[in-house]
């Protein structure tokens, strides 16, 4: 049923004097374009853009659209990304008149209900993570791990210390020695584990006076809850380090245990994730970051602050922290995303909250007992919002990879989980089923599984047979990059 | 080239040195380790490296690895064609799949390289 | 509760199943006890969807929207028209719900779209290759740097004008002053730069020049002289250019720009207080491994199809780690989707309209301003859609009657941190798109010329 012609690249559906947009014309007076620009500056020809109508343009997109999987279609498990329901509520609200279009110079004045939302949502985020300074300004989590390790750095600096390292465990997302790299430090994996749990003695080995920073994904990535977070924390402050909470998993501790309350001195959120951003066909994100007071004053600004009128009414303001690191982006942040996140608080409330990781983890330990005989989990029995099975055993009885599943799981109307991630579980397969999911949903998935692992392993090599492409050559991509469409001549 | 009389280093270069001139390649196995090349960087003839700083990248479509110099000295020739033939990187590792070669420095020595046996049974502690 | 589907007997049923009778049991036996919050969180009590939009409303109509008051504000965000079909596209939860591409099976529709992107953005720019999105403009900047720094690792100088957007210079030196580089800013008091005080600033240390263009004041630059000048001296020449001026304006890859970034927010995404916006990033072909973030090639499937995946992924940090071109992972793929929408509408007609018209009214506007008693053009240099005023009697006193007569203008010089500690306190931007009527233009400058 695909439509061949609508899903061609835009380029080859152009045709010459087509066109959608048309502008009024000029109501102001006429005058040779050389009296405004010099000649020299002015462009000899105009872009060669495609030339297609608006109906073109409509039927091309939205055939596109339906090449696609997503929440609003499929069960989508990939884990460590929280690919939960994102209520349509919030695209209504996001895009009220007085929200969607107010420039980011408007006056304070001007912008108090806007300056008021992001104040609460403030307030929200610091006492989620039970860390009262925030910055929302980073545009992902990714963003937010590099600004709180420049802030560690300018803390250190002030203090007249010379740290250089930033320790991580090798399950760590590649972000985080990636933005470490980035705020100019010097990068140490620990590449031990104790059934998935960082190896005391191993990080005792590593830390020292050097240490900057520990970064760690709590619950990590493995789905585990690191129950010696509290130890490796004093470890990590006994000599002067800082503990940095990767919180792209706080699906799982929402009202449970706050990154503050166990030790982390700084983490991030990923509002597009556990605040149901949406996801974007990729971003945009948000990644707020949270930290304990004696760094507050080192956040990137501007920050949101509230000052009570002698009438009791509260006025709301941008105000830069007095060490701050600087500017880490333009403007104020990806409020439009933080503005969903804020409707999605404000419509849980407490209890609401704690409901979201209460079920995530019901559905996560549900899914692992429905699977483990086939796909074993290993570590272990019990897992927080996520778990990472592995198809080591089956690719050596059987030859079935774990991509191999993750294509033939297409077919059966579900999108893949997180393959080959972490890198420390061989043939890892990462759910993450989200709370949003029934258990006729999961027991389906689950069914699912159960069947391809029993299917012809050839047959499974080709997998899938159902959607708009099977097994591109990824190969002939990387050899002989094709990164636009070029007119043949 | 018999890669029997060959030296390696632990970030799986090898060398063949004929006078004071080495030639350079990566081992087949590191090769297969990475999985399907993608992708090539030679070094710049006529630039100077010490023993184990980079001098070129290899990339997969999944991984990415930096190539080292086994030993110190000027770049002289590289393998041109290769970028374009990376399949000798496979197919002969040793051989049309040589990489760059180096004047070695004056006094620069390849003691601290490994012979193909000890190659061997360092490969082995590896996991891979 | 909210978007939760599983009944008290399911929930037992799945306990059953763990093994357990509660759900707490399945916390306790991992998380320690003393390490729970034992109380609920602070937080403002649920409300119903009824009673949020009612609440939202009421934050919404304390805010001076664009839309219900006229605007002139400039600086790097600007009020241009979207199209509805912008967001007819972007509203397909086919798209806004899905994530990275990682199955490219799964993905064909995002993965083409963002081969779209890329292609579109090829033609607007004239450059060789663009990725699939960066955050904004401010860190693309940034990021354009970090690419010039490690393609000439030896060299350690950044040069910058004076005029580029304060706060992309802001976030330019957040970045750097951690690495052992050295940022050099040129003074633009004329309002652009003097070729040859940055031909004099350019060494053999000099990894690459920094030329925003219009500048932050509107103004334009010698751009190709100064990418010329960049050559010469052996560094990388940098644009940070607006998409929209390319309708009118010679490309940066026409004039030899090594790589060209820019803020994308104008290609159909709203203002909404200042993100999620577009960072683009493009460059000449040979820089192409050095690029951050994602990148979608055309290949062939299995049965020999042409489609579309994440390509060149060797750079990024799920492969590379701590020696990735970048730490982006999360970009801004939504808005990349609606500038690509965007720009299929405009076609080469409708981008030279857009850009025409902004270019025509504002300088019309900038004629009239320049009549009203205690203004005057602060630069007589060409610009495009956006100029800088003086306010001879403070600023203070024309965005008050600015304000008063429903207009915004703006932003006021004075409220960012310049390089050479200048206040500028008496500048004043304002920006005119397609949007504004002669009308509007007309009546803010009487507005402006009423006597205080
Ligand atoms: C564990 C972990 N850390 C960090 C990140 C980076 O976050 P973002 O993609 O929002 O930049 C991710 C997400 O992709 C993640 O899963």
């Amino acid at each position: 049923m695909r439509n061949q012609q609508a899903t061609q690249l835009l380029f080859e559906l152009s045709k010459s004097g087509r066109r959608a947009a048309r502008f009024p014309t000029a109501d102001v007076p006429d005058r040779p374009l050389t009296d405004l620009i010099p000649a020299a500056q002015l462009a000899k020809s105009l872009p060669p853009l495609p030339e297609v109508t608006e109906p073109d343009v409509i039927r091309h997109f939205v055939n596109l659209s339906t090449l696609n999987m997503s929440v609003d279609t499929h069960f989508y498990p990939l884990g460590s990304c929280t690919m939960k329901y994102n209520p349509k509520r919030h695209e209504r609200l996001a895009g009220l008149p007085g929200l969607v279009d107010l420039h980011p110079y408007q006056t304070p004045a001007a912008s108090q209900g806007m300056l008021q939302f992001l104040y609460e949502m403030q307030q929200m985020l610091a006492e989620i993570a039970g860390l009262p300074g925030v910055s929302m300004q980073p545009a992902a989590g990714a963003q937010g791990e590099l600004t709180a390790l420049l802030v560690a750095a300018q803390y250190f600096r002030d203090r007249g210390e010379h740290r250089t390292k930033v320790i991580f465990p090798n399950s760590a997302h590649g972000t985080n020695p990636a933005s470490a790299a980035i705020a100019g430090f010097e990068c140490v994996q620990l590449n031990q584990s104790e059934g998935g749990y960082v190896s005391l003695p191993e990080l005792q080995s590593q830390l020292n006076d050097q240490t900057a920073v520990f970064m760690i994904t709590n619950p990590s990535t493995l789905g585990l809850f690191e129950r010696r977070i509290q130890t490796i924390a004093k470890m990590v402050h006994d000599v002067g380090g800082l503990v940095y909470i990767d919180g792209a998993n706080m699906n799982a501790i929402l009202g449970i245990t706050r990154p503050g309350d166990f030790g982390g001195d700084m983490m991030h959120y990923n509002v597009h994730k556990t605040f149901t951003g949406p996801h974007g066909a990729g971003g945009p994100g948000s990644g707020p970051i949270a930290v304990r007071d004696f760094l507050a004053d080192y956040l990137p600004g501007p920050i949101v602050t509230r000052t009570q009128q002698p009438d009791g009414t509260a006025v709301y303001g941008l105000a830069t922290p007095s060490k701050t690191i600087g500017r880490v982006r333009t403007f104020f942040g990806n409020v439009g995303i933080l503005l969903r996140g804020y409707c999605y608080l404000k419509t849980l409330g407490a209890e609401g909250v704690k409901a979201v990781s209460d079920n995530a983890v019901l559905n996560a330990n549900y899914l692992l007992q429905k699977l483990k005989h086939v796909l074993p989990v290993p570590q272990g029995e019990r897992c927080m919002h996520e778990f990472v099975a592995s198809a080591q055993k089956l690719k050596t009885e059987k030859g079935i990879s774990a991509m191999d599943i993750a294509k033939r799981l297409l077919d059966y109307g579900f999108h893949a989980p997180t393959v080959y991630f972490p890198l420390v579980v061989p043939e890892a397969l990462m759910m993450e089923p989200t709370e949003t999911e029934s258990k006729e949903t999961l027991d389906a998935f689950a069914a699912a599984i159960e069947q391809i692992v029993t299917e012809d392993p050839e047959r499974l090599h080709e997998a899938p047979f159902t959607g708009p492409a099977s097994r591109p050559d990824d190969l002939k991509a990387g050899r002989n990059p094709i990164l636009k469409w070029t007119a043949k001549v | 080239m018999d890669r029997s009389q060959l030296k390696y280093a632990k970030t799986d270069e090898w060398v063949a040195l004929e006078g004071d001139i080495a030639t350079v390649g990566i081992t087949d196995a590191a090769v297969q380790a990475l999985t399907d090349l993608v992708y090539l960087a030679l070094p710049t003839v006529g630039k100077q490296y010490n023993a184990g700083s980079p001098f070129g990248e290899v990339e997969s479509v999944k991984a990415a690895s930096d190539l080292y110099a086994p030993v110190s000295g000027e770049v002289i020739a590289v393998n041109t064609e290769l970028p374009n033939n990376l399949d000798w990187l496979s197919t002969d590792a040793f051989g049309k799949g040589w990489i760059a070669r180096f004047k070695v420095a004056p006094g620069a020595t390849l003691d601290h390289l490994m012979d193909a046996k000890g190659y061997a049974a360092y490969w082995d502690t590896r996991a891979h | 509760m909210s978007y939760l589907f599983n009944t008290p007997e399911q929930q037992q049923e799945m306990l059953r199943v763990c093994g357990v009778d509660s759900i707490e049991k399945l916390f306790s036996d991992q998380v320690p006890a003393d390490l729970r919050l034992n109380r609920l969180l602070e937080m403002p009590p649920a409300l119903s969807e009824l009673e949020l939009e009612a609440e939202l409303t009421a934050l919404a109509h304390k805010n001076g929207g664009a839309s219900t008051r006229t605007c002139f504000l400039g600086g790097g965000a600007y009020d241009h028209f979207i199209p509805a079909a912008v967001d007819t596209i972007a509203t397909r939860s086919e798209f806004y719900t899905a994530y990275t591409p990682y199955q490219a099976e799964a993905s064909q529709g995002t993965l083409q779209a963002f081969f779209e992107y890329q292609t579109l953005i090829c033609e607007l720019t004239g450059m060789d290759v663009s990725n699939a999105s960066l955050y904004e403009g401010g860190t693309s900047v940034t990021e354009a740097v970090s690419m010039a720094l490690r393609s000439l690792h030896n060299r350690r100088r950044v040069v910058v004008l004076g005029s580029m957007h304060p706060e992309y210079r802001e976030i330019l030196v957040t970045h750097l002053q951690h690495l052992n580089c050295e940022l050099v800013t040129i003074p633009t008091p004329a309002g652009t730069a003097d070729v040859s005080k940055v031909k004099a600033a350019l060494n053999d240390q000099t990894a690459c020049l920094v030329v925003q263009q219009p500048n932050f004041f509107g103004c334009l630059e010698s751009a190709a002289e100064l990418m010329a000048a960049a050559k010469d001296a052996g560094a990388l020449g940098i644009i940070s250019f607006d998409p929209l001026s390319l309708g009118l304006l010679q490309r940066p890859g026409d004039y030899g720009a090594d790589i060209a970034v820019a803020e994308g927010q104008s290609l159909g995404t709203p203002l909404q207080y200042g993100g999620p916006y577009l960072g683009i990033l493009t460059c000449r072909e040979a820089l192409m491994r050095k690029m951050p973030g994602r990148l979608i090639g055309q290949t062939t499937d299995r049965l020999g199809k042409r489609c579309f995946v994440l390509n060149l992924q060797a750079r990024e940090q799920h492969i590379k780690r701590d020696k990735a071109t970048s730490n982006i992972c999360t970009n801004q793929g939504l808005l990349a989707l609606r500038a690509t929408v965007y720009m299929s509408l405009l076609g080469p007609q409708g981008l030279r309209e857009v850009s025409e018209l902004a270019c025509r009214k504002a300088h019309y506007a900038a004629e009239q301003l320049a009549q009203v008693a205690g203004l005057e053009l602060m630069f007589a240099q060409p610009f495009f859609k956006e100029f800088t005023v003086r306010c001879k009697g403070g600023v203070e006193p024309i965005l008050k009657r600015a304000a008063a007569a429903g207009f915004d203008i703006g932003p006021e010089l004075s409220r960012f941190t310049w390089s050479d500690g200048e206040t500028m306190s008496a500048g004043l931007l304002v920006a005119v798109t397609e949007k504004r009527t002669r009308a509007d233009i007309d009546r803010l400058a009487q507005a402006l010329a009423k006597s205080r």
